[in-house]
């Protein structure tokens, strides 16, 4: 076993997490916390009501300067010149050769950018960006440490932060934000998030974090019957992987690129970046394999790298899988041969030795109804 | 919440009962605390004999899966049926309605930890 030397990162909000009862565990070098009462509970009240997670590990990069933009378009698979100010765009960040680096949301504010990627991801992402910086006028300013974030996500959640806030979130559309201000603290509110359920992202600075987090559990209880409750990462695992979101270092990393990821959408083709080269060789060539969403049979839940099979043939390995709370069954994402990737086809997983009949399906495994906005 | 103080512990954070040539066996709150939410329970058939320190089954949480070893040697005389609809028995009540097997054996279990001992290793107070 290798100790690391180096001390994990507190978020603003630990004292709040030990108080709490938290199982804290480390990710992506920061303590974080990976539950408070119970992974299920924590899940379904998400589903049911909502949760507030501490996702101040993020990494918060904020761009300036004449040659943002273009600078972010060079690193980006996603053409963010159609972004509007107030508007957020998914997009990946690719190697020469298609791998992904991290997979990050960016931000057009008023007068800069906002990249918030993974915290596992930041240090490296902050040397990529130095070493292609060569021609681009720009300054980049890592505001991880300085602003905090919490993600607010369920079906209730809108509702009772339009009670709350001094500007309404319901006419925010997905994936755009808005700066508000109470009293003299200023926070951005971003309808987005990582569960699956309607909600938002918000982020502070760490001088009134604590603050508002209060305000918000206790506010939220005066004026809700189904007050917010803390969720730690295992619900937030749990949640993603229903909703068939992306976690890099299971279903992306560098050797994976996003096409074969299904993430085509957020691949640009009509502007240059780093990768674009050879992703649009991979597309013109096809797909060896592709990801899918497979249900499991039985109790057993199916885990990263354990090797799916078509009668004799390995035909692809998963990367996520869990005990699904809300459909009650276990279910995984796998990267499979192109040829069974068709829903319906069935296929084996090895389960520890055994082998445990899995059929593939159309993802996301859970979908939210289609909201108004 | 300290261990109940007429169990045995093993360093693998099973505990153990006796009652006259019966063993009731399971694992502790602590560890099932580690687990997280126990999500399936693999026992083995009654009947079968277990050695000491060998292997009678596998317990999986949404976070990781565990096996579970046998403290002395005997046979299974019976398992929990309850936790193949409710594994989370296991973690509502770890020290009574979350048991596991019990295991038909003539050995007088020893060189295991109190109650006081074990809860002094994992600081449980």
């Amino acid at each position: 076993m290798t100790e690391s030397t180096v001390p994990l990162l507190k978020t603003c909000f630990y004292d709040f997490h030990i108080r709490q009862g938290a199982k804290m565990v480390d990710f992506g070098g920061w303590s974080m916390p990976l539950s408070y009462r119970g992974i299920i509970a924590e899940h379904e009240q998400t589903r049911k009501a909502g949760s507030v997670f501490d996702v101040s590990h993020m990494g918060r990069l904020h761009f300036t300067g004449p040659d943002a933009l273009r600078f972010l378009q060079h690193i980006c698979t996603r053409d963010l010149s159609k972004a509007v100010v107030g508007q957020s765009l998914y997009s990946l960040i690719c190697k020469t050769d298609g791998g992904v680096l991290d997979d990050v949301i960016v931000s057009r504010f008023d007068k800069h950018w906002l990249m918030v990627c993974n915290a596992a991801n930041r240090l490296k992402l902050l040397d990529w960006f130095k070493t292609n910086s060569a021609g681009f006028n720009y300054q980049i300013k890592d505001e991880t440490m300085q602003t905090a974030m919490i993600a607010i996500q369920g079906p209730n959640v809108i509702a009772l932060l339009d009670n709350l806030l001094p500007d309404p979130v319901s006419t925010l559309k997905r994936y755009h934000f808005l700066t508000q201000s109470y009293l003299i603290a200023k926070f951005t509110v971003f309808r987005s998030g990582y569960t699956g359920e309607d909600g938002v992202e918000i982020i502070c600075g760490t001088t009134i974090a604590q603050m508002a987090l209060n305000m918000l559990f206790k506010q939220g209880r005066d004026i809700s019957s189904a007050p917010l409750q803390p969720a730690g990462l295992a619900a937030r695992d749990t949640l993603r992987m229903e909703a068939a979101m992306p976690l890099y270092g299971h279903e992306l990393h560098e050797n994976i690129d996003p096409i074969s990821a299904g993430l085509q959408w957020a691949v640009a083709d009509e502007k240059p970046f780093i990768g674009s080269v050879a992703l649009a060789e991979i597309r013109r060539r096809g797909l060896e394999t592709v990801l899918v969403g497979l249900a499991v049979d039985g109790p057993r839940i199916a885990r990263q790298g354990m090797t799916i099979w078509a009668g004799d043939k390995e035909v692809g390995t998963v990367t996520s899988g869990t005990s699904s709370p809300t459909l009650g069954k276990v279910i995984a994402m796998a990267f499979v041969q192109s040829v069974c990737a068709v829903p319906g086809t069935a296929l084996e997983i090895d389960l520890r030795g055994n082998r445990v009949n899995a059929t593939v399906v159309k993802l996301p495994f859970y979908k939210l109804a289609k909201a108004d906005t | 919440m300290p261990s109940p103080a007429d169990y045995l512990y093993t360093q693998t954070h099973e505990w153990m009962k006796k009652e006259g040539d019966i063993l009731i066996i399971g694992i502790t709150r602590f560890a099932v605390d580690e687990l997280s939410d126990v999500t399936f329970v693999d026992l083995p058939e009654v009947g079968r004999k277990v050695a000491a320190g060998g292997t009678f089954g596998e317990i999986e949480s949404v976070k990781a899966i565990s096996e579970l070893y046998a403290p002395v040697a005997g046979e299974i005389a019976a398992v929990n049926d309850a936790l193949k609809k409710d594994p989370s028995l296991v973690n509502q009540d770890p020290f009574s309605k979350g048991w596991l097997v019990k295991l038909k054996t003539t050995a007088e279990p020893h060189g295991f930890m109190t109650a006081a001992q074990y809860d002094q290793v994992h600081n449980i107070a």
